[in-house]
């Protein structure tokens, strides 16, 4: 089967400093994979040049078997890939509902593509149902809760009806809580969805992911089945301590 | 609460920009009432310059309070259209019917090239890039003395139609200024409340997002940069036809600069800021120049009080204020 995601031999440099070296990742299509490791692995920064916000320094990716090195976001997008950032990345004085339909619009514009209202409010809703976030649909995201504006940067990414969904931390800042509840969400996720998830939280990596793939300053570690890696020596290390 | 329920409950909220629209509608139909009322001449040619700035100071707010792209190089297009329609006037034709839309062409069609290469840029970049092209503007037209006459600056002929002689009172011109005005402040808001005005709010809001959302940012801007350029253009033809003059100043930074303080002072996150901004902004320079020479001090002492206390201009502060009327607080 032609992988959904593929990198080969991804290199990434800032100036003398090697942010990726080498990296080989393939992600088979509806397969849910994580990507873990310590701070500055280098996760976030795959993240961007597999999503076209970066580009590789050397090596190329490849989307359901197409080379797309070097493609721009909007390219990727168009081809199904959509993206959560670390950081939140909000319409800040929009409220949720202007945030989701600013990413339902994306699919349906053009002269010819134009929606009905009425089409577009129903995915709107949709959308937001799938977040817990209707109620709140008239708030501004500026005035809301840390833990349910990472839940509106979902809604954004799904929004897009992707098949390849890449999430960095969903889970980061929220509390117990709030991380369950982002759980349920994410496993309520279609099985055809593709999913690369960078997550520090370990309980969130084994109950979501098939396989795990391990960085360590920029070059993988280990890759295998959640099991694997449980029991791979290696990566407790690099983790120094924190039972897996 | 289900969809549905959302749905049903956000179409029966009031049309907000009614009760804008019928301010405004209010205003103009006071405007047009007011030379049969006896408003005195002067009166007329001060409302015909606010009306010009406030259309410049709009077109300039589809980049900045919309899109959050600072221009400093808006002047550019507002001299461009003022010179090409001189131009256009003497070696072409007087005809408005030709004139106008021509020389608003060569403001938008000089745009193309312009804002293709500054969007590339943002932030303090795309700010240094346009006050750069500005200043080319500024520079060709006082250096290409037989065609734009240089510093001495460029008589432009009357407007004609069919012709026989336009606009040649005070009164018509007045009334042709508002009509222009309405259309394109009209126009306008359709373009900043439209899907596309939205995208560009988007924009404003986090270009990341918009561009992993799969918008093609750069095209959007692109397009920002001409609509902007476009109603500059009209606001420059005005002036021209007005003043049957153009001088280089017309385009120069501290042109481009005032059409920027006039929206700030408004609030570039408001539809009617410019408006407002530009009408201070002008009242203040007659009122206070029959007092002082330093009236930009004033100015400028205004602007700093504005930025460091009402971020949103003086159409936040209003907001503000009837919003703390209504009781809903901030
Ligand atoms: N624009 C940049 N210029 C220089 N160095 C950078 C740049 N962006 C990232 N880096 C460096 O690259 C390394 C990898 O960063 P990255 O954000 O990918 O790490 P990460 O694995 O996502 O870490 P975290 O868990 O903290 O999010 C870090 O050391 C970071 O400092
Ligand atoms: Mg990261």
């Amino acid at each position: 089967m032609t992988a959904a995601v593929r990198t080969s031999r991804v290199s990434k440099s800032y100036g003398a400093f090697v942010a990726l070296k080498d990296v080989d990742l393939s992600v088979e299509p509806g397969e849910r994979r994580a990507i873990i490791g310590p701070n500055g692995a280098g996760k976030s920064t795959l993240f961007s040049i597999i999503a076209g916000q970066k580009p590789p320094t050397s090596g190329s990716i490849f989307i359901d078997g197409a080379d797309m090195t070097g493609a721009r976001p909007d390219q990727l997008w168009a081809r199904g890939l959509s993206r959560t950032f670390q950081r939140n990345q909000l319409f800040q004085n929009l409220t949720v509902w202007e945030n989701v339909e600013l990413a339902c619009a994306a699919h349906h514009r053009g002269l010819f593509k134009s929606v009905s209202r009425d089409a577009l409010d129903d995915e709107i809703g949709g959308v937001l149902e799938r977040v817990n976030l209707l109620g709140s649909h008239d708030v501004r995201v500026a005035n809301m809760a840390y833990g349910e504006q990472r839940q509106l940067e979902l809604a954004l990414a799904l929004a897009g009806r992707p098949r390849i969904l890449l999430l960095d931390e969903p889970t980061a800042g929220m509390s117990p809580a709030e991380t369950q509840a982002m759980l349920r969400m994410m496993i309520a996720l279609p099985r055809e969805i593709t999913i690369l998830i960078v997550e520090h939280d370990m309980d969130v990596v084994f109950s979501l992911a098939d396989r795990v793939m391990v960085l360590n300053l920029g070059e993988v570690l280990a890759d295998g089945t959640v099991r694997e890696i449980q029991g791979n020596r290696n990566v407790s290390e690099v983790y120094m301590g924190k039972a897996l | 609460m289900t969809v549905a329920d959302v749905i049903v409950q956000r179409r029966s909220k009031p049309f907000v920009a009614l009760r804008l629209w019928s301010v405004l509608a209010l205003m103009i139909a006071a405007f047009a009432a007011a030379p049969f009322l006896g408003m005195p001449q002067f009166v007329q040619a001060l409302v015909i310059e606010i009306l010009v700035f406030s259309l410049l100071a709009l077109s300039l707010n589809v980049l900045l309070g919309y899109t959050g792209l600072v221009s400093f190089g808006h002047a550019a297009f507002f001299g461009i259209a003022g010179y090409a329609i001189g131009i256009i006037a003497i070696h072409i034709s007087t005809d408005i019917l030709v004139t106008f839309p021509l020389a608003v062409l060569v403001a938008a069609l000089c745009a193309v090239p312009i804002g293709w290469l500054s969007i590339r840029l943002s932030g303090f970049y795309f700010l240094m890039i346009t006050f750069a092209f500005a200043q080319m503007v500024f520079v060709a037209a006082f250096r290409w003395k037989p065609v734009t006459g240089g510093s001495d600056g460029m008589i432009v002929p009357g407007a004609t139609l069919f012709g026989a002689p336009i606009l040649g009172s005070r009164e018509s011109f007045y009334f042709f200024v508002l009509a222009v005005f309405t259309v394109c402040a009209a126009l306008l808001y359709a373009i900043v409340v439209s899907r596309f005005g939205r995208t560009l709010v988007g924009i404003r809001e986090s270009t990341p997002r918009m561009r992993a959302l799969g918008y093609n940012v750069r095209r959007y801007k692109l397009a920002a940069f001409v609509v902007g350029a476009t109603f500059g253009g009209v606001a420059g033809v005005l002036n021209s036809l007005f003043n049957l003059f153009i001088a280089p100043e017309s385009a120069h930074w501290t042109q481009s600069a005032l059409v920027l303080v006039m929206v700030l002072i408004g609030g570039a996150g408001y539809f009617v800021g410019p408006i407002i901004g530009a009408t201070i902004v002008l009242l203040l320079q007659h009122w206070l120049s029959s007092y002082t020479e330093y009236w930009g001090l004033v100015l400028g002492i205004l602007f700093i009080v504005l930025i460091t206390g009402a971020r949103e201009g003086i159409a936040g502060l209003v907001m503000q204020g009837w919003n703390h009327l209504r009781g809903k607080g901030p």
